[in-house]
């Protein structure tokens, strides 16, 4: 993954152009986050921030250009994984763990998950190819 | 060394989709350089899932609709104000109440990314985030209100305040008519999200619809 640019890109000038439409879910009492993983990215980021890893500024800076890439969903529906791109880029730039590393044991816990039966714990133990 | 293939008659396999899996791999990383506690983590979850909520800005605006020192405060240093309260932010943002008038309604967005007061809102809606309200909310906002199914009179000016990571902002609607009387808990209960965000207004007593703002607000535009 290539360090990105400093310099914040054009918002998608599809995205200007698209009228707001309400979507679907936009009920006030809707759960904050659509899937468990969200919020655990959600919290990470917090938590980073309040460990010292990044600034809050660093932080909105590398968002704002996770979601200005062009082809994001017009209803927000991906933007919790443009979150997540911006804390693997942070962690990347800040030297903490490159794509490679995160690569290896996001795969590892994909084993994991595949040879663990169903109703018991997923855990990285359970990754046959764990050494 | 066993493959991922060779198991697919075992039907009982979990799958982890590519995010969560993601996300998990983060979580393993960061425990193990001592970065993250991951009942730290988890501790962030609830508290952002079930204890931080609008319910908190709502108590913010009734607090102000009831007690004109603190809404006078509340405009001068909302930072203050809102941590006086027990709301205080974790990421050293400041925050600035902007009150609606009969004059002008404000409109909340951030055009860069999402940032949201969340120690008063929570969590923005999916719909804070999606491009085309960040980008409409600046260029035609009285559509995207009308989406809302909020249709200001004409002469009704409306300011949009474009949050960033440092300054982030919450509206301050005006009180609805039919209110005299209802205690500060009974008035929070009339202020939704939007309202706080800009996109909607109050609610009417005992109702789900929004509250009038002023005494004959359904004869205006009458005249052509």
């Amino acid at each position: 993954m290539s360090r990105p640019d400093p310099t914040a890109p054009a918002p998608d000038p599809a995205a200007a152009n698209a009228p707001f439409r309400l979507p679907d879910g936009s009920d006030p009492d809707a759960p904050a986050f659509a899937e468990p993983w969200q919020a655990q990215a959600f919290a990470l980021a917090v938590a980073l921030h309040q460990r010292g890893v990044f600034t809050w500024s660093e932080w909105a800076a590398e968002l704002s250009r996770q979601v200005a890439r062009p082809g994001a969903a017009q209803d927000g529906s991906d933007y919790y994984q443009h979150w997540l791109a911006a804390i693997e880029a942070l962690l990347a730039q800040k030297g903490v763990a490159g794509p490679e590393t995160v690569d290896a044991v996001s795969s590892a816990w994909q084993r994991a998950a595949h040879a663990t039966p169903h109703g018991q714990p997923i855990t990285l133990e359970n990754d046959p190819e764990r050494a | 060394m066993t493959h991922d293939h060779h198991d697919h008659d075992h039907h009982h396999d979990n799958e982890l989709d590519p995010f969560a899996a993601r996300v998990r791999a983060l979580e393993t990383i960061l425990t193990e350089k001592g970065l993250i506690d991951p009942a730290a983590i988890d501790a962030i979850v609830d508290t952002y899932e079930h204890k931080v909520g609008p319910r908190n800005g709502a108590r913010v605006v009734a607090k102000a609709w009831t007690d004109p020192e603190f809404a006078e405060w509340l405009e001068r240093d909302a930072t203050a104000a809102i941590a006086s309260m027990g709301y205080m932010g974790r990421q050293g943002e400041h925050m600035q109440a902007v009150f609606n008038t009969e004059d002008t309604h404000n409109l909340v967005v951030c055009t860069l990314c999402s940032c949201y007061p969340w120690t008063v809102l929570g969590v923005p809606p999916v719909w804070y985030k999606a491009p085309p309200y960040r980008s409409q909310a600046v260029i035609n906002p009285r559509g995207v209100l009308a989406e809302f199914g909020l249709i200001l009179p004409e002469e009704t000016r409306i300011r949009v305040w474009d949050s960033t990571a440092e300054l982030r902002y919450m509206v301050v609607p005006m009180r609805p008519v039919e209110t005299d009387g209802l205690s500060e808990e009974e008035l929070a209960k009339l202020v939704t999200r939007d309202a706080m965000i800009g996109t909607g207004l109050p609610l009417r007593p005992g109702s789900r619809e929004p509250g009038a703002l002023w005494p004959a607000a359904d004869e205006k535009g009458a005249a052509s």
